[in-house]
């Protein structure tokens, strides 16, 4: 009798942690992010209304990649004039010994 | 080669310039408008960084194992260029999210795994900077580990669901948007060659320093 009892709750709490395991992987599922996008389709005109709040962000976004490479020659430029004037330095020392 | 690398940045120069009026003129996404024209820049700024990695990781495992100090001066170059073209992707991705999703970030496979990349290349360069003496073997070893996970971020929108398009989308682009993209991917992929020889020039001189030093002090 005690047997059976045991087995009874043994097989009501693997039946419930099922249901609820189902119950979470289905919520899961519902939570996953729709799939990314395929294939791109374009289209001759956009109603102006969509085209404004986007232009901040498209010239943001141009105008960042811009800088960042104007920045990048910067500083190449600026290490090789530090590099160029110890050599020169240097050299000039070499001279005089 | 030195002779063709003055027309080489003039054509790359144009090209910069140029890019926008084929923007431009491209035809507008279905779904996304304008906001999808980023995607002409955006993405040729991850091909060029795909572009620095495979230069850093190749040049990286030649230093590694034939202990050549060029191709260390290469890796160390191509190094700051991965960081400096991630930098623009992922910069340019929220600008494109935050209309085309609606949110600026999404802790999603591909936009975690590029951020971990760029990550991987910043540990790169700090290493060669603040590791000390024979920190450049340890940063070549970190490179070579970066370029492996090339391909995880690169097809991470396949394997896993996310907001993110699909790699399907460039080879599916229809004419009036693969012409322009393929444009700025060049322009793009021949301002990475243009900055790493630009860098390369600089670390030869910073070589040349040292062992001018190192003659004074004999």
């Amino acid at each position: 009798m005690g047997f059976r009892r045991v087995m009874i709750a043994l097989t009501s709490v693997v039946l419930v942690s099922c249901a609820m395991l189902a119950g979470v992987s289905a919520a899961a599922l519902t939570m996953q992010p729709p799939a990314g996008q395929s294939e791109f389709v374009p289209v001759e005109t956009l109603p102006p209304g969509d085209q404004l709040p986007a232009a901040p962000l498209l010239i943001t976004a141009y105008a960042f990649v811009w800088v960042a490479v104007m920045f990048y020659l910067w500083t190449i430029a600026r290490r090789l004039n530090t590099v160029e004037t110890e050599m020169r330095a240097l050299a000039q020392k070499t001279a005089r010994r | 080669m030195r002779k063709a690398f003055g027309p080489l940045v003039g054509i790359v120069g144009v090209m910069f310039v140029a890019a926008p009026f084929l923007i431009a003129r491209a035809p507008y996404e279905s779904t996304m408008g304008l906001v999808q024209k980023i995607f002409y820049f955006h993405v040729p700024s991850w091909f060029a960084m795909y572009e620095a990695i495979a230069v850093c990781g190749v040049a990286s495992a030649i230093y590694l194992f034939k202990d050549r100090p060029d191709a260390d001066r290469y890796a160390a170059s191509a190094g700051e260029l991965a960081v400096l073209f991630g930098l623009m992707g992922l910069v340019t991705g929220p600008l494109w999210g935050r209309k085309a999703w609606g949110v600026w970030w999404q802790w999603d496979a591909r936009l975690t795994s590029a951020l971990l990349l760029e990550l991987i290349f910043v540990a790169y360069l700090l290493v060669r900077k603040y590791g000390g003496p024979g920190s450049e073997k340890l940063a070549a070893a970190t490179a070579i580990f970066g370029a492996a996970t090339v391909p995880f971020v690169y097809k991470s929108v396949d394997i896993w669901r996310t907001v993110h398009p699909t790699t399907n989308v460039v080879p599916t682009l229809k004419a009036p948007m693969g012409g322009p993209f393929a444009f700025t991917s060049l322009a793009f992929l021949l301002l990475c060659f243009v900055l790493l020889k630009l860098r390369v020039s600089l670390a030869r001189r910073q070589a040349a320093l040292d062992e001018m030093y190192l003659a004074l002090e004999d």
